[in-house]
């Protein structure tokens, strides 16, 4: 686990995870978002990497994944974003989050010796279970780069402790059956989950997919190391305006997630 | 379970535990000779298996080569060979206790004979279908409409079997616990693939003892069109073992493959990730999915089942594609020769058969898998 990634969970419980799509609506714009993002209070910062297929995703993710798409956003273009963002935010933990068949096109190991020079501490790819991970998993541990697993409200016990030993960065709790994108009830047993999830010697473990308010930030912080808002700071980035209108949209929307 | 390099389970962990249930319920089903009488039972008495072998005696004489024959997919019921693959999931969905049924579709033809299995069943069915296919393919919807599924059209990306599979996955992720997704070729993650494939190859197990019957020999060769690979995998998979039979795979080469406006995966793609296996994809420099095109909505789909790949890699097919133009060409062309109109699929099968039967002695036979009638394309062919 990286310094900043260990620092991050660490001195804020829980941690606030933000997400921007890179390049959407391009890739200067997305920068200036993700660092309205930390002005806001993010702790931790995902930038999505675009594809032309993205099946965990729901509407306001497949939206912001064609928009960067068309502003001719590649793996490599979000790679130079978050070296950008490193220059900027040095002590703020970055993690990209992606589709495999992109990385893949750029080969495995060049894809992550470019995420150390970037700067960048983990790397969540929601098509990369952890059976089909053995390549992956060898390749990062050698490069020094941190890996997400996600564990969904259906895994087995078997699965959630596989997910666990591979998760290096931390582990990704999915609050919801479904695909990405805010929803106002989450179910029940979220925290109950969480808390069977958090072990001593495990990695740190967040909550995301659905969580849009700064009630659910609190309700599921209180079981979790870090939250995970996406779809509810995607959609502000999608309604019209020009882009210093948007990122002070952003910037106001992730401070409104910390208020009491 | 991978075919050399291909295949493999890449999909959101969500739908991680419902492909482990999956695998061991098929295992199970496979092993249970109950189940298999009566699949054996529904593809006789309710499918219309065992489909004839045609003898195409004026094509032959027309070509001037081998004897060429017909396996006449085209007439099991719901009009083409997905039946075959929709009643053994069917009852698997049954067997495991799913009520809810979803479904990708292309044609049609696999959205039809999903409906269809699940009306037999009293399954509740929804099927995605890309909008654009929803317009061309309109007598299918109707037809779906007809037997009580609900048809989802898909608006997102090229509007095409690519999306509605994507749009299926999506809902699959959100009601896996009691939703059967039932695909309808042998794509998607383990263990579809071999599932699909192992319903399919009915196919090729009645065709081969047929030839013998007819020709007093197996084929020398055998002819299927891909856009999956799902009627192609189901003729093949009984010569596999037997080098001695050539194996041609025909895949779309919609405007032409020098125009970039085509399906052929398996010619021109990479190997990738899509739709949950690792298989030829077509797809640019920085790894994001082409859009297909193809006059059929059946190959208008830019993967192909992770077994085809593998087969290409060891050298068992022999590749060719065959434009919109020759499809419709060979469309008319069986309807005038053998009384057959094919499925605009099929008849890629059919316009490439032509010159292979040249390219082969009289004395050797030539096995073409008519995988599907034509009946739903006359609409699209009449209007050009």
């Amino acid at each position: 686990m990286s310094d900043r990634i260990r620092h991050a969970f660490a001195t804020r419980r829980p941690a606030l995870v933000t997400y921007v799509m890179g390049g959407d609506p391009d890739l200067p714009e997305s920068l200036e978002l993700a660092l309205a993002c930390a002005r806001g209070g993010a702790d931790l910062i995902e930038l999505g990497m675009p594809f032309s297929d993205p099946i965990a995703d729901g509407p306001v993710i497949q939206r912001a994944s064609e928009r960067a798409l068309k502003s001719g956003t590649t793996v490599a273009g979000c790679l130079e974003l978050a070296a950008q963002l490193r220059r900027k935010l040095p002590s703020t933990p970055l993690a990209l989050m992606g589709y495999l068949n992109p990385v893949l096109a750029m080969g495995m190991d060049p894809f992550l010796a470019r995420c150390v020079e970037a700067g960048v501490d983990a790397v969540i790819l929601p098509d990369l279970p952890v059976e089909e991970a053995g390549e992956f998993r060898a390749l990062a541990a050698k490069r020094g780069v941190g890996l997400v697993f996600l564990i969904a409200p259906t895994s087995t016990p078997a699965r959630v402790q596989a997910a666990l030993d591979a998760s290096t960065a931390f582990a990704y709790f999915v609050s919801v059956t479904g695909v990405t994108g805010a929803r106002t009830a989450l179910p029940e047993e979220t925290a109950a989950r969480l808390d069977s999830l958090r072990r001593p010697s495990g990695p740190p473990v967040v909550v995301g997919f659905g969580v849009s308010s700064a009630e659910q930030v609190r309700s599921l912080g209180a079981h979790a190391d870090g939250v995970v808002v996406g779809s509810a700071i995607v959609s502000r980035i999608a309604e019209p305006g020009t882009g210093a209108e948007k990122a002070a949209r952003v910037e106001s929307f992730v401070r409104s997630l910390r208020s009491p | 379970m991978r075919f050399g390099p291909y295949g493999g389970q890449f999909v959101p962990e969500t739908l991680m535990p419902a492909l482990e249930e999956l695998q061991a319920a098929y295992a199970a089903a496979r092993a249970d000779a109950g189940f298999q009488a009566e699949l054996d039972a529904l593809l006789k008495t309710f499918a219309g298996r065992p489909t004839p072998l045609t003898p195409a005696h004026r094509m032959t004489a027309d070509c001037g080569g081998a004897t060429v024959v017909l396996k006449r997919e085209d007439l099991c019921h719901t009009g083409a060979h997905k039946i075959n693959n929709t009643l053994g999931q069917a009852l698997l969905a049954r067997r495991m206790g799913k009520r809810r049924i979803i479904a990708e579709t292309g044609a049609g033809q696999h959205g039809v004979a999903t409906a269809t299995a699940c009306a037999l069943f009293g399954l509740q069915c929804e099927v995605y279908m890309g909008a654009l296919d929803v317009e061309r393919q309109a007598l299918n919807v109707f037809r779906m409409r007809l037997l009580g599924a609900t048809v989802r059209p898909v608006e997102a990306g090229s509007r095409t079997l690519k999306d509605a599979m994507n749009e299926a996955i999506r809902d699959w992720v959100t009601n896996v616990r009691d939703t059967y997704y039932l695909i309808g070729s042998v794509a998607g993650p383990h263990p579809y693939p071999t599932m699909v494939r192992d319903f399919q190859s009915v196919i090729g197990r009645e065709a081969r003892a047929q030839c013998l019957q007819l020709a007093g020999k197996p084929p020398d060769a055998v002819v299927a069109c891909v856009g999956g690979g799902s009627n192609a995998m189901g003729i093949f998979t009984e010569f596999i073992p037997d080098p001695s039979v050539r194996l041609y795979a025909v895949e779309a080469a919609g405007e032409g493959l020098e125009t970039g406006r085509h399906g052929a995966s398996l010619a021109r793609g990479k190997p990738g990730v899509l739709h949950g296996s690792m298989s030829y994809v077509l797809q640019d420099a920085h790894g994001q999915i082409a859009e297909a095109h193809s006059i059929s909505a059946g190959l208008d789909y830019p993967g192909v089942g992770p077994e085809l790949s593998d087969l290409k890699d060891r050298g068992r097919l022999q590749l060719r594609q065959a434009t919109d133009a020759e499809a419709l060409e060979a469309f008319e062309y069986l309807a005038r020769q053998e009384g057959i109109i094919p499925a605009l699929e099929s008849a890629h099968a059919v316009s490439q058969a032509r010159k292979i039967a040249r390219e082969m002695g009289s004395n050797s036979v030539l096995l073409v898998n008519v995988s599907g009638r034509g009946d739903k394309d006359i609409h699209q062919v009449m209007r050009r």
